[in-house]
């Protein structure tokens, strides 16, 4: 089917509906979506880019106008994130993209729940325990928006398979649990030309840094990597509370679609520290 | 002579935070790693020093009035 009868399709289905900022917007429900997609053998999410394109919103991302524009949205679900580590930051961060509607995700982590991931990893309950972070992850993406892409790799990232987890990924979001797994895939990403945004959490800390392949990244937070760097920082002692982690994983995924929608971001060759035991909030300029 | 700095530790390195940290005395001319050394903070929990929101090598100078913030290896996800 060629793409204009698709288009009159969608302006079939639309309709004009007043929006909170008075302006008239031509929505698409979601079943009308899924019944296009099905009646012209297009994938949902083909059906969507192509109604932005005509500025018909499908009404899931309605409340991201007008901060993303239906551009911006276009550029979302044609990008694709990365996301190693699947526990307290991973597991929020994938559900903000999902919500957001970054179209392809890739989700990475070699574990299974167990009981002290309760208190604050998002896809965590009584009822999975011990069901991969994967499964629960695809799960939950596909529960919240089924027109995105899911990869899902059950395997723990090393300097063996991070190139192959990064391919077609337009960003690497960094939810790793150590610092030496930071670096490895900080490396790869510099390798694959994409841009990573690294965030780590402990008690009432965190940090966030944007790292360009270009740019220094890792080395002017924790010094240089090797066998005598630490591996573990301040988290062995403070543990990892679900405010923080949920906290920091959406500053995090702030930055992600700054940076897959080409917006100045701040993050880049400055490190955001926070500290919530006063509320401190401080870019540091690394260079 | 003496000056004085606006002294923040962070997380882990709040226990090594002196009485009034906000206007703490140090000598004139006093180095980063000195400055660490005497408030017992281990080299390897200070990789991130930052002076009035830019990070600094171990080497710089402090001066009076200086912001001065410590915040210690975090990597947990």
């Amino acid at each position: 089917m060629n793409p204009n009868s698709i288009i009159d399709m969608l302006m079939a289905g639309a309709r004009n509906q007043q929006q909170p900022d008075r302006r008239d917007r031509s929505v698409l429900a979601l079943q009308y979506c899924a019944d296009i997609a099905q009646r012209t053998g297009r994938t949902r999410k083909e059906i969507e880019v192509l109604a932005l394109e005509h500025d018909i919103i499908p009404e899931r991302y309605l409340r991201n106008l007008n901060i993303l524009s239906p551009a911006d949205q276009v550029g979302l679900l044609q990008s694709r994130a990365c996301i190693v580590g699947l526990g307290g930051l991973g597991g929020y961060v994938t559900e903000t993209l999902a919500r957001l509607g970054v179209g392809a995700l890739t989700v990475v982590d070699g574990d299974c729940f167990d009981e002290t991931n309760l208190n604050r990893q998002l896809f965590s309950s009584e009822h999975n325990l011990s069901q991969t972070k994967t499964a629960a992850a695809v799960e939950r993406i596909l529960t919240i928006n089924s027109a995105l892409y899911v990869q899902d790799y059950n395997e723990l990232m090393d300097t063996e398979n991070v190139a192959r987890l990064l391919e077609q990924a337009d960003i690497a979001v960094d939810c790793l649990d150590n610092i030496h797994s930071r670096f490895v895939l900080q490396k790869a990403a510099k390798e694959a030309g994409i841009p990573m945004v690294s965030a780590a959490v402990a008690g009432f800390s965190g940090q966030v840094l944007t790292i360009f392949p270009e740019d220094p990244g890792l080395e002017q937070v924790y010094g240089p990597p090797g066998p005598h760097a630490a591996d573990k920082g301040a988290e062995t002692t403070l543990g990892n509370l679900g405010c923080t982690v949920s906290l920091v994983a959406s500053l995090q995924c702030t930055e992600v679609v700054k940076i897959l929608l080409k917006k100045d971001s701040d993050l880049r060759n400055q490190l955001l520290i926070i500290d919530l035991s006063d509320y401190t909030f401080e870019k540091i300029h690394l260079i | 002579m003496t000056m004085t700095i606006d002294l923040r530790l962070f997380a882990t390195l709040q226990q090594f935070e002196p009485p009034s940290a906000r206007a703490y005395q140090i000598k004139m001319g006093m180095s980063v790693r000195t400055l660490v050394e005497q408030l017992g903070i281990p080299e390897t929990k200070a990789k991130l020093v930052f002076i009035n929101g830019i990070k600094v090598d171990l080497e710089s100078i402090l001066k009076d009035g200086d912001r001065v913030g410590i915040f210690p290896p975090v990597g947990g996800g």
